[in-house]
């Protein structure tokens, strides 16, 4: 049996790696609020109130292009909707911990965090103080994001708009799903997205952020359905 | 009520983080829900990448040779094989760079 200390220390170093892609990523995000025109108590807010970065680029990119409160808020959801997933496989391992505990450990959970912590629970079930890897893990994750935005939104005051720092939008969501490339059915579901946001683009309200991953969705569907 | 829309998505995304967990039976997402959930990446992303590098500022469509397709495709090897976000970031950024200062 491991301490809770242990543990904690355990999810602590798991997801230690991950920091070489989480700060930058959270400056880049911060810098982007700045660029974009928010106030910096804005940009920074959404790190503590979302805590996704993915999902608040996305927010303040489609607010700062036109979109409705409705369509950013709603794109927001679609994004996270994975956490769905996450949460339905967390739960098997969180089932003991009381309701309090259940609702104050879901809102550190984030990809990262998920990713490792799944891993060690998987080989360790029969731990007690499984949740303390989480908290270790989330925690750890959350302080680095929160610190990372800062230094993006001290940082973006600085970058001139010359330099075109909007490009790095699509750059960084290219780094997160890249990888998938290497699978048929992923680059199926990525070019039906891709193109129907251009096919899209013109829609009122900048809805293509919601259509496009909705017939992409449905055509993951399908290609399931082929798969099997 | 830029503010109120962050709380809103705040709130929306705490839910999504929360209610596997703590308020509904996990089995209630079948194994056909979860599979498609797991696209959802793959889904969602390329909707912001693909207008963000081919839909200049005003809406139009850029010309093939702008240098942020360039940019892109760098991005995109160097991700590939690197399997590291800040050299795709970087070298996608400096390859721009490169074209709009130098060229």
């Amino acid at each position: 049996m491991l301490s809770k200390k242990q543990i904690f220390t355990k999810g602590i170093l798991a997801v230690a790696p991950h920091m070489f892609s989480v700060i930058p990523f959270g400056v880049v995000c911060g810098a982007i609020g700045i660029e974009l025109g928010f106030s910096p108590i804005l940009v920074y807010a959404m790190s503590i109130i979302i805590f996704g970065g993915a999902s608040q680029i996305v927010f303040l990119q489609l607010l700062s292009g036109g979109a409705s409160a409705l369509i950013a808020v709603t794109s927001v959801g679609v994004i996270n909707s994975r956490h769905l997933l996450y949460g339905a496989v967390l739960s098997e391992y969180l089932e003991k911990l009381s309701f309090i505990k259940k609702l104050l450990i879901s809102y550190l959970v984030v990809d990262q965090g998920f990713a490792e912590s799944n891993k060690f629970f998987q080989k360790n079930r029969n731990e007690t103080h499984l949740h303390y890897h989480l908290l270790g893990s989330g925690g750890t994750l959350w302080v680095c994001w929160q610190i990372s935005t800062l230094a993006g939104i001290i940082l973006g005051s600085f970058v001139p708009e010359e330099l075109g720092l909007k490009f790095a939008v699509p750059l960084t969501f290219i780094a997160i799903v890249v990888q998938d490339l290497k699978k048929l059915d992923h680059v199926i579901v990525m070019i039906t997205c891709g193109l129907s946001s251009l096919l899209f683009f013109d829609a009122p309200f900048k809805s293509y952020i919601i259509i496009s991953p909705i017939i992409a969705l449905f055509v993951a569907a399908l290609v399931l359905r082929l798969k099997k | 009520m830029t503010w109120l829309s962050i709380i809103i998505a705040g709130i929306v995304t705490y839910f999504m983080r929360m209610i596997m967990v703590a308020l509904v039976d996990r089995d209630l997402l079948g194994e056909r829900v979860k599979a498609v959930l797991a696209y959802v990446p793959s889904a969602v992303f390329p909707a912001i990448i693909f207008p963000g590098i081919f839909i200049n500022d005003y809406g139009i469509f850029i010309e093939m040779n702008d240098p942020k397709i360039f940019g892109a495709i760098v991005a995109i090897l160097v991700g590939y094989f690197s399997r590291n976000v800040i050299a795709t970031i970087l070298s996608g950024l400096f390859s721009y760079w490169i074209i709009i200062f130098l060229l």
